[in-house]
């Protein structure tokens, strides 16, 4: 009895250490210890996705209905997104030194751009500017996405166009039923300046990594301009260029121009 | 002995590096382009930022000004409608003309200063003086064309990559630099060397005559609250009493207010001798019309200058002889140095 008792100790103690062994090697495995050196740089492509409430955007052929009731078509859609900052997990921003780009829905190969060189982490933030910031709107002659001569550049009033929408209407009442909405301006009251932002799920954040390029995927919605704080009526407002006007559609499309869709890791 | 030694060598090899850096300094061939913030003048807002002011860079923005080739129908150029005997304003014309023979609908403004101008036109509407040519190039009643256009024709053009190449170190010419270089010309366009600089510079050595005196006088009391010197303006908009109901709503355009209905940009008067016709539509061609203007002709609008009201009278009475004192004084901002200045010329 007395030996057989001193066994099962053995045992005991036998199996809680072959458990607590186990348990640990379960946890250093089940811990992806990934180090992420602190000089570890990587790069990132995002992508912008045209569409009108829902369904791709077709220039000039395709019509569309706004919240008013209104038929009309696009022929011009550009937009600025500049001055992006990602968000650690810990909290910590970084901004995207440079950062602008101009995507004009009749060049593909605007809908793409790859940024380099930025901290490997994962991000689960990002933010950006419907436009560009008030500081380049008043600098001197810019280059790349803001050069003047790609037509976002204002010259009678000098600042860029931050939406341009083009197209027609039978409701509007403008020369040819055109429409003509350029949204811009950096003095109040009519700053058109709005800043979007959108978390990524923290299952999928944007993982930055020295041999990775994810890919960041929103949509930009030019339905967008017509409604969410005031439906829009052609017959009455088909033509802005700053102003008043243009604060009400910056209004309208602040939070739904564009939707985070998804990121390819 | 080591040391001395190692001395000598260190000193030779520095004497034979200074020799070396020394012969690779190029002397200009031409006179040295500087911007120099005279002693009477304020700080400047243009400070060449990005953009050093360089004799090629000055020259390259020389051409460009003087190219008619950049407009759409090659026939007009900055220089066509601000010539320098006008201190680069347009003489005689009210309006400007542009291609096709166009007329524009505002009078074209003088250049000199610009340094010192935080906003341009008459209604303030560019706010950088890099960007301010490309609405002169793109308006379909002056230039008529777009960036595109000149870039690719500059692009192809001889002797412009060169000349591009030597001021900007790239011959791939583009909007960017083609603005630049015209901001280096324009920005370095100073003038204050006038008499009136001379007097206030150095008085004991330059006076003004008794007319011009009392013309001073006449125009501190009554003109300086807006030309202030040494700028001449104080660089605000204002609506001085041309029209019950401005056609022009001036300011307004720009920022959309109401109360801005028919301000306009309050002009520069250095070098006004020279600069007729006068106002954001040239509707005076004398000096003599405009001070008239002030003195009996000030329309009283809703946005009218409060300085234009003085108990309850309108304008700025002046007899006859003040008129004439006040354009002896005006004379005296007249800088022949400046319109006669060779580095600023087409040639």
């Amino acid at each position: 009895m007395a030996i057989s008792s001193y066994k099962f100790k053995i045992m005991n103690i036998k199996n809680i250490l072959i458990l607590l062994f186990t348990v640990i090697i379960g946890f250093t495995s089940c811990k992806k210890d990934e180090v992420i050196n602190s000089t570890e740089k990587g790069a990132f492509t995002i992508e912008f996705e045209n569409e009108v409430n829902g369904a791709p955007l077709v220039l000039n052929s395709q019509n569309y209905m706004n919240a008013n009731g209104d038929s009309y078509n696009i022929s011009v859609f550009k937009y600025y997104v500049s001055n992006i900052k990602l968000t650690k997990t810990d909290g910590t921003v970084y901004s995207l030194p440079e950062s602008y780009i101009l995507v004009d829905a009749a060049k593909p190969s605007s809908f793409l751009t790859n940024f380099k060189d930025i901290p490997a982490a994962d991000y689960t933030k990002i933010s950006f500017i419907i436009g560009v910031d008030k500081e380049r709107n008043l600098a001197g002659a810019q280059t790349g996405a803001l050069d003047p001569a790609l037509g976002m550049f204002w010259t009678w009033n000098s600042g860029y166009i931050f939406v341009k929408l083009e197209g027609t209407s039978p409701q509007s009442t403008a020369a040819n039923n055109a429409l003509t909405f350029h949204i811009g301006g950096i003095v109040d009251p009519n700053n058109t300046i709005r800043t979007f932002s959108t978390d990524f799920s923290t299952g999928n954040p944007l993982r930055i990594r020295a041999d990775k390029n994810p890919q960041v995927h929103f949509t930009a919605n030019a339905g967008s301009l017509f409604s969410g704080k005031q439906n829009i009526s052609f017959a009455s407002l088909n033509f802005t260029m700053g102003g008043a006007n243009s604060v009400l559609v910056a209004d309208n499309y602040a939070t739904s121009l564009f939707e985070f869709e998804h990121i390819h890791n | 002995m080591r040391y001395l030694k190692i001395y000598f060598i260190l000193f030779v090899s520095i004497g034979v590096l200074y020799a070396c850096s020394k012969t690779e300094v190029v002397k200009p061939q031409t006179e040295d382009i500087r911007f120099v913030v005279p002693k009477n003048f304020p700080d400047a807002v243009y400070k060449f930022e990005g953009n050093t002011l360089t004799n090629s860079g000055f020259a390259l923005g020389k051409k460009l000004f003087y190219d008619v080739r950049l407009s759409a129908d090659k026939t007009i150029s900055c220089g066509s409608c601000h010539q320098q005997f006008a201190g680069f304003a347009n003489l005689d014309h009210k309006v400007s003309h542009g291609v096709n023979n166009c007329l524009g609908k505002r009078n074209a403004p003088v250049l000199f200063n610009l340094a010192w101008q935080k906003e341009f036109f008459w209604d303030g509407g560019a706010k950088n003086l890099e960007v301010v040519p490309i609405n002169a190039i793109t308006d379909v009643c002056e230039m008529g064309t777009d960036l595109n256009t000149i870039v690719n024709l500059l692009n192809t053009t001889s002797p412009y990559p060169q000349l591009f190449k030597d001021a900007f170190g790239s011959a791939t010419i583009n909007s960017q630099n083609l603005l630049k270089a015209l901001a280096q010309f324009t920005a370095a366009m100073v003038s204050a060397n006038s008499k009136y600089d001379k007097v206030m510079r150095n008085p004991q050595q330059n006076s003004f005559t008794a007319d011009e005196q009392q013309g001073y006088q006449l125009f501190k009391e009554k003109c300086a609250s807006c030309h202030t010197e040494p700028l001449f303006t104080n660089l605000n908009y204002t609506n001085n009493g041309l029209d019950l109901n401005s056609i022009d709503e001036g300011r307004k355009v720009i920022t959309g207010l109401a109360r801005d209905k028919g301000k306009f940009r309050v002009p520069t008067l250095r070098n006004i001798e020279l600069s007729s016709p006068y106002m954001h539509d040239g509707r005076f061609n004398t000096l003599e019309k405009v001070l008239e203007h002030y003195n009996n002709g000030i329309q009283h609008s809703e946005n009218l200058d409060p300085a234009l009201i003085k108990s309850s009278q309108l304008g700025i009475p002046l007899s006859t002889t003040q008129k004439q004192q006040l354009i002896s004084f005006l004379n005296t901002l007249t800088d022949d140095e400046f319109i006669k200045n060779k580095i600023f010329n087409e040639n």
